[in-house]
């Protein structure tokens, strides 16, 4: 096999002609990818805490409700979960929210909506199952302690069981973090130009597959180098003194 | 308000059963690959060879840390080359289908290494210390002493992963390859129909996976009923 190496071709001015080298792609790409996973995530840490305490709580249609949601999400690929919010429900929305979301919004606009929303319900499933195990952890005294103090239900759940619960989750929801950065490269799929997308376009223009793969792989151990460092803080910070893995 | 037609469903369900032989004989491979590999690595993670277990933590770190996606976009590169250039195989030939499951493995066998590690090392260190008291070596204390009850208490773990693989393998529509969402996704976009198409694959998965799950669960609290006593 004889293979032309070409590291230079990153430098290059791309061949588009919108003045941008090969590498402003790559990191064009990186942006959208953080951008899309960052707003993704802060939608399921939301959507998975107020589904996670429903889980919980002693209302059976409720917390049936919440069980429900969750094997919607967990049992549907993320692929076919992307393509109904891309390609099925704009065609559901009532006809003139859906003919605005279609014709008034630019295209780079709708696939990032979409590739949002969806990453973001995934991952709230995934997020609720960890906060309904943490407030399972929780030894049962606490919540009779506050319910006896005088506390209402939700008062207990706001000052008594969430504070700690979110603490002992610190360590999985990390991982979920990480599979948030990693999950976004599905969205490729649907012509959002995010990193891994950015390194497919790079191989149709440049030829060169193998500089630019091996680029797109560095940039996402990057990423998964830093998220993991500005976690291993704030699991630091927010350690329980007592449990195990605690001060 | 969306008119909704599902009269091209019935007519494409023979194609759409090709596709999901091909989704199944994927998972199945990359299930039983996964967890042979998987196995080797762990045991060599826990192995005292220094080599041996940076090796096997550099792999699973890395396949850990690479969107799957990015991966199987790697062996579509990579294996038809090698295949072609060891194999002198013909350049028309498919081997999409042959570079998914080896992608599957070698990505899947990173993620189940992590999970038989933890149901070895949940196997009490006094059952090696039997083992090797009782004259075994560490081949057979691990053959005949641990991994049997580190598989036992892995399995619902192992089968969930295969659920999770299942749904993965849809990703193999990055080459175009006829899975069973691949399939869904052509017949609705021949037929002007991919609202209805999308739906239907969604729904099928849905049924398939909670149904194995929900499987999956009783065969869990069965295990936990027979533990405690």
């Amino acid at each position: 096999m004889s293979y032309q190496w070409n590291w230079g071709v990153f430098l290059t001015p791309a061949a588009a002609g919108d003045g941008s080298t090969y590498l402003g792609w790559m990191l064009s790409g990186l942006q959208v990818t953080v951008a899309l996973s960052l707003s993704a995530w802060v939608m399921a840490l939301a959507l998975g805490s107020l589904i996670g305490v429903l889980r919980t709580v002693p209302n059976r249609w409720l917390s049936a409700i919440a069980a429900g949601y969750v094997e919607l999400f967990r049992n549907i690929p993320l692929l076919v979960q992307l393509f109904i919010w891309y390609f099925v429900l704009p065609e559901l929305l009532p006809v003139k929210l859906g003919t605005w979301f279609k014709q008034d919004l630019d295209p780079v606009t709708q696939q990032f909506l979409s590739a949002m929303v969806c990453l973001g319900f995934f991952t709230s499933a995934r997020v609720c199952e960890q906060v309904r195990s943490g407030i399972n952890a929780l030894p049962q005294g606490q919540k009779n302690a506050g319910l006896a103090l005088g506390f209402t239900l939700p008062q207990t759940y706001r000052h008594v069981l969430l504070p700690m619960a979110f603490r002992l989750v610190v360590p999985p929801l990390t991982s979920e973090f990480l599979n948030i950065f990693k999950n976004s490269a599905v969205c490729s799929t649907i012509g959002l130009l995010e990193l891994a997308a950015q390194g497919r376009q790079l191989v149709d223009y440049t030829a060169q597959p193998y500089e630019s793969f091996i680029a797109v792989t560095v940039f996402y151990l990057l990423i998964n180098v830093v998220v993991m460092s500005l976690m291993r803080v704030v699991e630091n910070r927010t350690r329980v003194p007592g449990y195990l893995g605690g001060k | 308000m969306y008119e909704f037609d599902w009269s091209s469903i019935p007519g494409a369900l023979p194609f759409l059963w090709e596709g999901m032989k091909v989704s199944l004989e994927i998972t199945l491979t990359a299930v039983i690959f996964g967890i042979a590999w998987g196995t080797a690595l762990a045991m060599m993670r826990l192995s005292p060879l220094k080599p041996l277990s940076w090796f096997a933590a550099g792999y699973v770190n890395l396949f850990r840390a690479i969107p799957l996606v990015m991966v199987l976009l790697w062996f579509f590169l990579i294996v038809p080359q090698l295949l072609r250039s060891v194999f002198a195989l013909d350049p028309n030939t498919d081997v999409r289908l042959t570079s998914a499951m080896i992608g599957f493995a070698l990505f899947e066998s990173a993620y189940y290494s992590e999970i038989i590690r933890a149901g070895i090392q949940s196997v009490p260190a006094g059952q090696v210390a039997a083992a090797s008291a009782l004259g075994m070596t560490y081949a057979q204390s691990m053959r005949l002493v641990v991994l049997p009850q580190a598989f036992r208490n892995m399995v619902p773990l192992l089968l969930t992963q295969a659920i999770v693989l299942f749904q993965d393998t849809s990703l193999v529509y990055v080459s175009a390859l006829a899975d069973f969402f691949g399939t869904a996704y052509k017949v609705g976009d021949r037929d002007g129909r991919l609202v209805e198409l999308l739906l239907f694959a969604g729904a099928v998965y849905f049924v398939l996976c909670l149904a194995a799950s929900q499987l999956v669960r009783r065969y869990q609290k069965k295990l936990n009923a027979h533990v405690a006593h």
